[in-house]
């Protein structure tokens, strides 16, 4: 198993901790207290016992005969991650770092959300274990997830609408930053995906690690092998590492990312920054980023807020840079169609994320002998779009 | 003490530094932000602030995403940003302000422009234009090393800054490396206009002070001649922002606006001229560790 990051958080030249000396200490700190709790039985016993329990793991590895009869080539298993309380992989990460928050005596915790999953989770765990949390969210993002801002201010959550720069997903993790700068004494930040400074890439990459862990138990019991391909969304990247990384090893297994091409690669709407972009700084660490030639951070696109992102986590930039993960980029109206043949073919109606791994499949598949193995991670369901593919869909 | 590094090479900053504290005076270090409403104010509004009585300038080179300031530092970032300003015609702008004043220039910026300008080239350009120092928000010790070296190479700072946060044993490493001053940053938050003095800032400069011989000023929030006066007790230099950024985007298009920020500045700097004045500070600091250190 790899060793990244190093001491400094580095996972080659990438990663590191770019943020504001106020919170330096705080994230030494962090290191700390999560270097502790990994070694500490109860912690891992208590995390393991409400991923159970609550979030309801481990989630199935589904055999998805409809989808595999539909592409016509290898068989294709999903990665029900949808089926996780609250909906999404999302909560792996927030049980995690919830009780981490606990282990540190902050009483309150806040959350960045690009889909409101993020968000949805962070206020579920917040609930849970009696926090008081608050969740930063782009404008737009407000617009286009309005049944998850709902469900956030049910369970208890303020959030706090962000009205800066493009009122996504960047401009709400900018909020959070700020409002962490602020409050650090007293406050915990939930950082949703694997980006940001050190230590948080490999904290939620640790948290999330558990979808490949199971992945593989499950693939062994039904294949007795290990799969030919693993595919994955990529935005900041939570979900992708948490499926590729107990797999980085298996040499075999190939293992591709995919970006959300938006209006696609030739236009300025896009959110593949992995496949567009170049090397930069953004919200604490050194990575792949869109960005204009002054170093301004560009506005990404993508019909999937979850994946609306200038950016994306340092190690991705690594795994790209060493060649172990393949990236490449699905269009909006690509994840559209694959949201609506994944419905029709298995009755799961995908997050619009998830959607992107989806129509990856539709064009890999059919052209892998029929005793190939893909495994799609469905990192989210897709109830929250709904509204957003109705209109869309009506429209047409 | 602190063992120092060898010494920085001396510059606009530090002999501006050297020169008050002969004069028994502290430094009003002015922020606004380049190419807000445009270059051409800039130039003629730092002509201003010098002729008010600034002692250095920060000159804010505008980001899209400016993660540690707040609301109006961040919209003068959008105006600057729409009126075409970035980090090349900005060290033009300084080259041209060069014709005219011998005021410290600083660049306050944040990591990426700089990265994606390169470190090397930014240097170079830098010390052509007659840059002085550089405050980058985003880039602390332990990511510094290779822009720090390549400005040493050039004679031009890294003004670190430490938060009330640092704790006393990462402030004396981060001081024991510091040239021209110390960024000292008074409260947790952003850039913004605040009310009073934050609590312990007291406390918090004097762990700074024992650190380092290294002068120090102190920023964030700070806006009245009132809290001028207050917190110059603690430091040699007051550094204020968001409070003339605030004037410049109200007056912006304003006949007015360079004769508001004329005596705005005037003010600020009335209670730093006199080292008289630390000693009627409200909060009454104390008097020993006021003194510019050697």
């Amino acid at each position: 198993m790899s060793v990244l990051p190093d001491k400094k958080g580095h996972f080659g030249e990438f990663g590191g901790k770019y943020v504001p000396e106020t919170l330096m200490p705080e994230l030494a700190e962090l290191e700390k207290a999560y270097g502790e709790a990994k070694r500490d039985k109860s912690f891992n016993d208590e995390l393991k016992y409400y991923l159970k329990q609550y979030v309801g793991r481990p989630s199935p590895l589904y055999y998805a005969r409809g989808l595999t009869e539909y592409c016509g080539g290898a068989r294709v298993y999903l990665k029900r991650e949808d089926l996780n309380h609250t909906g999404a992989h999302k909560i792996n990460n927030t049980m995690g770092q919830v009780m981490l928050a606990m282990r540190m005596g902050k009483k309150r915790v806040i959350a960045e959300t690009g889909a409101g999953q993020h968000g949805v989770a962070t206020a579920t765990s917040a609930a849970m274990f009696g926090l008081e949390c608050v969740i930063f969210m782009g404008e737009e993002d407000i617009k286009r997830q309005e049944l998850n801002v709902f469900r956030m201010k049910l369970l208890g959550a303020r959030v706090e609408p962000v009205s800066s720069g493009s009122r996504t997903l960047k401009d709400a993790m900018n909020e959070a930053i700020r409002d962490w700068v602020t409050n650090v004494r007293t406050t915990f930040y939930v950082l949703g995906s694997v980006g940001g400074p050190h230590p948080y890439p490999m904290i939620v990459r640790d948290f999330q690690k558990i979808i490949g862990e199971e992945t593989k138990t499950q693939i062994i019991e039904q294949e007795g092998r290990l799969p030919d391909y693993i595919l994955a969304c990529v935005g900041g990247g939570s979900n992708s590492i948490g499926i590729f990384y107990p797999f980085l090893d298996d040499k075999g297994v190939k293992l591709i990312g995919i970006e959300a091409a938006g209006h696609g690669l030739d236009t300025r709407f896009h959110a593949a920054t992995l496949t567009k972009g170049s090397k930069g700084v953004l919200h604490g660490a050194y990575s792949y980023i869109l960005q204009d030639e002054d170093g301004q951070i560009l506005e990404a696109h993508s019909v999937s807020a979850g994946l609306d992102y200038p950016g994306v986590g340092p190690e991705h930039s690594y795994l790209k840079e060493s060649k172990r993960v393949e990236y490449t980029s699905i269009t909006d109206r690509e994840a559209l169609d694959a949201l609506q043949a994944l419905c029709r073919t298995e009755g799961i109606i995908p997050a619009l994320e998830s959607s992107h791994a989806i129509a990856y499949g539709l064009k890999l598949i059919p052209q892998l002998a029929r005793d190939k193995i893909v495994v799609i991670n469905l990192s989210g369901r897709g109830d929250k779009d709904v509204q957003t593919v109705a209109g869309i869909l009506e429209v047409e | 003490m602190i063992a120092e590094k060898e010494k920085a090479v001396p510059n606009r900053i530090s002999e501006k530094f050297g020169m008050l504290k002969e004069r028994g005076e502290k430094a009003l270090i002015t922020f606004i932000t380049a190419g807000d409403p445009d270059l051409d104010k800039t130039k003629e509004l730092v002509l201003v602030l010098e002729k008010a009585g600034a002692d250095l300038i920060e000159l804010g080179v505008p980001y899209s995403d400016p993660l540690a300031d707040g609301p109006v530092i961040q919209e003068a970032s959008q105006r600057a940003l729409k009126s075409g300003a970035n980090l090349k015609k900005i060290m033009q702008t300084v080259a041209d302000l060069r014709k005219q004043t011998d005021i410290p220039i600083i660049l306050m910026t944040y990591y990426n422009p700089l990265l994606r300008y390169g470190l090397g080239q930014v240097s170079d350009d830098a010390a052509a234009a007659g840059v002085d120092g550089f405050i980058v928000p985003d880039l602390p010790m332990e990511e510094s090393g290779d822009f720090s070296s390549r400005l040493a190479g050039k004679g031009i700072y890294l003004i670190p800054l430490v938060a009330p946060t640092s704790g006393q044993k990462r402030i004396k490493k981060i001081a024991a490396k510091a040239a021209g001053f110390v960024y000292c940053v008074s409260l947790t938050g952003v850039t913004g206009v605040r009310q009073g003095i934050p609590e312990n800032l007291k406390e918090f400069m004097s762990i700074v002070r024992e650190s380092t011989r290294a002068p120090l000023a102190v920023g964030f929030g700070v806006s009245t001649p009132e809290q001028v006066a207050a917190i110059s007790a603690y430091c040699d230099g007051v550094i204020v922002g968001s409070a003339l950024v605030k004037a410049i985007a109200e007056k912006g298009g304003s006949p007015k606006l360079m004769d508001f920020i004329y005596k705005m500045v005037q003010k600020l700097k009335q209670p730093l001229k006199t080292s008289k004045s630390k000693l009627r500070a409200p909060l009454g600091g104390s008097g020993d560790g006021i003194q510019v250190s050697r």
